[in-house]
């Protein structure tokens, strides 16, 4: 079984990425049993039937958007964004909306390329599980979260700028 | 100045961690060069071509004397005994090598200093006005503004892989000296009819291969919206900037395929629900990050115009110097001077180490300490009391610093251009050269007066060849250099791009190609015209006719053959 960074930890995991290969339908195509992440194409083609599963995450590519699950937020255990590459910095906005907008508190993942270096960032924006790339060490990524212990902007994981919650000091007082 | 905290200094020191992990696993191959080079570059470092260039931020452009001893330092321990200013007013070394950048910042780090964000498609070091606190035209000082953008844009989580580099610039005087329009936001400090401090916001502005002049999306943003509104931006480009072709990605392809209202309007959308949000800025914080940048504490002196004149009368050099190179600061007493990196047989922005550690001391004894570096790479001494001028200048003078033509022919803004870069089309700094040699006569760059000429070797266009009254772009035929000339650009309140007048020329073909130029100008123009005047009330058909009369000198291309023409 693969395993994958999950708050914080590696565990083993069993959710299946459905993708769709070349001339396959978002319609027709037959969704498998199990835990399995969908393309957002297929939920919104179909959502009657995947809505009564407790097994169905969905996936958004990095050129799609979050609106288009807005109203189906609550009903899904999973959200995974890809990241085609790691320099594709879409995901970021696109875990903006998903976390911050719409207030989605389910697992939100990131798959694709995804690397030790842009874990801490990825965190930050609302990530809180991590399917790194197999041929990397997951032990070595999992040093990627800790980079920094301090931050100056509100993100995600820390709602309060660094100037509204620590006392720095002004020109006389600095050491 | 900005000192750091503990909090700051937190921050930059795991930087230097993490970037030291990052090169050692680059140099044990668990990072491919792939993965490590957008790694290195948001730490400015790139690999040229001899050699790995490493730019360091200098937070627009204010530096201290101990942060300019340490880059003389860096410069002889790690690098060439010499360091070269830029046009973002950073500086660059570019002779590194990768084993040793982790100590090279490990050195910056002790001087709080860094080189973070420097390069990468992430938000850049913010730039602002060289003559910030002391200018007379200045509504308010900027740089708190400034360092706040700074500490937000370190490390913005969302924002570190955008679809392309991301420049941010602020000015606040009345003349502007930071080239808003031409940053993918540039933001102008004013003042409303109720008398409120806020931004007028433009988006778009950019040079490199489709220069544009920013638009305003917002006249009036009060500035405890700033980081919100900012965000905003972010996100929409982050989004929706192209990503297929690095060619097309800068935000002003963006805002130019929606349309500005349509952008501006999308902006808005975004804003909504960001509006008062926490990161609104707060008076207190404002407050707080402007106390580093109360002024010195001055003396109340008297000017010294009697003394200057007098000293002016009696050494001729003294006085074409401060006709050029000393302009009055707001306070009585007191004056701005620019040290020239722009004498003739250097290239353009280069100091030694040797020359850092002079202007140390001298920013020590005349200028609070404090120094700045400017876009046109230049260094100015903000702070120097009018009865010290002349002692400045003849210690300016002893060390090659004191070339008395800022904003004149030879204040050239060159990028490093071939011989170091790897992007570049052709070579910069021989051109420099040449032009420099060609009109070193300065009586005659007096004659000609105010002009700009800017070069670039390539249309990456770090030199700002399409804001130079005259540009100079360096372009690829055939594997060979040539060269490229516009006319009528401009920085500043009426930014304009310049207009390429004709066929490209070969470098032995340059310094005739500006004569020519100049001597339609001295033909032309009316009295006290600027150049750009000129070239405005002309247009460029005048000096096309007369530069390509007849065949210059060297491999002189027919009429029409050029790449670009």
């Amino acid at each position: 079984m693969r395993k994958i960074i999950k708050d914080k930890v590696i565990v083993n995991d069993d959710w299946q990425v459905l993708k769709l290969a070349d001339g396959e339908a978002a319609e027709t195509i037959t969704v498998p049993a199990g835990r399995t992440i969908v393309p957002l194409s297929v939920w919104l083609a179909q959502k009657s039937v995947l809505i009564s599963r407790t097994d169905i995450g969905v996936w958004i590519a990095s050129d799609e958007r979050a609106e288009a699950l807005k109203d189906d937020l609550s009903a899904l255990p999973l959200i995974a964004i890809d990241f085609p590459t790691f320099a594709d910095g879409r995901g970021y906005s696109i875990a903006y909306q998903v976390r911050t907008r719409f207030g989605y508190a389910g697992e939100l993942r990131a798959i694709g390329d995804v690397l030790r270096d842009q874990l801490f960032y990825m965190a930050r924006v609302g990530f809180n599980a991590f399917a790194t790339r197999e041929d990397r060490s997951i032990e070595d990524a999992l040093k990627g979260l800790t980079d920094f212990s301090e931050t100056y902007q509100t993100a995600w994981d820390q709602k309060t700028p660094l100037f509204r919650r620590a006392a720095r000091p002004n020109a006389e007082e600095i050491a | 100045m900005y000192r750091y905290d503990t909090y700051d200094h937190q921050i930059v020191q795991e930087r230097v961690a993490q970037f030291r992990d990052q090169v050692r696993r680059r140099l044990t191959d668990e990072l491919s060069e792939d993965e490590f080079r957008p790694l290195r570059l948001q730490n400015g470092l790139y690999m040229q071509r001899h050699a790995y260039m490493l730019r360091v931020a200098i937070p627009y452009g204010l530096l201290s004397s101990k942060q300019l001893r340490m880059l003389a330092h860096i410069a002889r321990k790690y690098d060439r005994d010499y360091g070269h200013f830029t046009t973002r007013q950073n500086i660059q070394y570019n002779w590194v090598s990768l084993e040793q950048t982790p100590d090279i910042l490990a050195d910056l780090a002790s001087v709080e200093m860094h080189a973070i964000q420097t390069s990468g498609n992430c938000i850049r070091n913010i730039t602002s006005d060289q003559f910030a606190g002391v200018a007379a035209d200045e509504l308010l000082d900027p740089r708190p503004y400034a360092e706040i953008l700074r500490q937000w844009s370190t490390f913005h989580p969302e924002f570190a892989y955008l679809p392309r580099k991301f420049k941010i610039a602020i000015n606040a005087a009345a003349e502007d000296r930071a080239v808003v329009k031409a940053h993918d936001i540039g933001l102008n400090l004013v003042q409303n009819a109720a008398g409120e401090i806020g931004f007028q916001v433009l988006v778009g502005g950019g040079l490199g291969r489709t220069p544009i002049i920013g638009s305003v999306i917002r006249e009036f943003l009060p500035w405890p919206h700033l980081l919100t509104y900012i965000e905003a931006i972010m996100r929409v480009y982050n989004q929706y900037g192209r990503r297929d072709n690095k060619y097309k990605a800068r935000i002003k392809i963006l805002v130019k395929a929606l349309g500005v209202e349509e952008f501006a309007r999308q902006v808005e959308q975004e804003w909504q629900d960001l509006q008062d949000s926490p990161s609104t800025l707060t008076v207190e914080e404002l407050s707080r990050v402007a106390t580093y940048f109360e002024p010195p504490q001055y003396e109340q002196l008297p000017d010294a115009d009697q003394l200057l004149a007098q000293q002016r009368h009696d050494h001729k050099a003294f006085s074409s110097w401060m006709s050029r190179n000393v302009r009055p600061h707001k306070k009585a007493g007191y004056a701005i001077v620019t040290l020239s990196l722009k004498k003739t047989g250097v290239p353009p922005g280069d100091a030694t180490g040797a020359q850092m550690d002079v202007v140390a001391d001298m920013a020590d004894r005349f200028s609070f300490g404090e120094l700045r570096v400017t876009h046109e790479q230049n260094l100015v001494l903000a702070d120097v009391k009018q009865t010290d001028l002349l002692a400045v200048y003849s210690e300016a003078k002893e060390h090659g610093l004191a070339t008395p033509n800022i904003g004149l022919l030879t204040d050239m803004i060159c990028c490093p251009g071939g011989d170091f870069c790897s992007l570049a089309n052709a070579k910069s700094i021989p051109i420099a050269g040449a032009i420099a040699e060609r009109f070193d006569n300065l009586d005659f760059q007096h004659d000609i007066g105010e002009i700009e000429l800017n070069i670039s070797g390539c249309i990456n266009a770090c030199g700002h060849h399409h804001v130079g009254n005259i540009g100079i772009l360096g372009v690829d035929k055939d594997g060979s250099e040539w060269y490229q000339v516009s006319i009528g650009g401009r920085q500043g309140n009426e930014s304009a791009i310049g207009k390429i007048i004709g066929p490209s020329f070969a470098a032995d073909q340059m310094p005739e190609v500006i004569a020519r130029l100049l001597e339609v100008y001295v033909r032309d123009r009316h009295e006290d015209e600027l150049f750009i005047d000129t070239v405005d009330r002309l247009g460029i058909e005048p000096f096309k006719a007369h530069v390509y009369a007849t065949p210059i000198g060297g491999q002189s291309l027919e009429a029409g053959e050029g790449i670009y023409a």
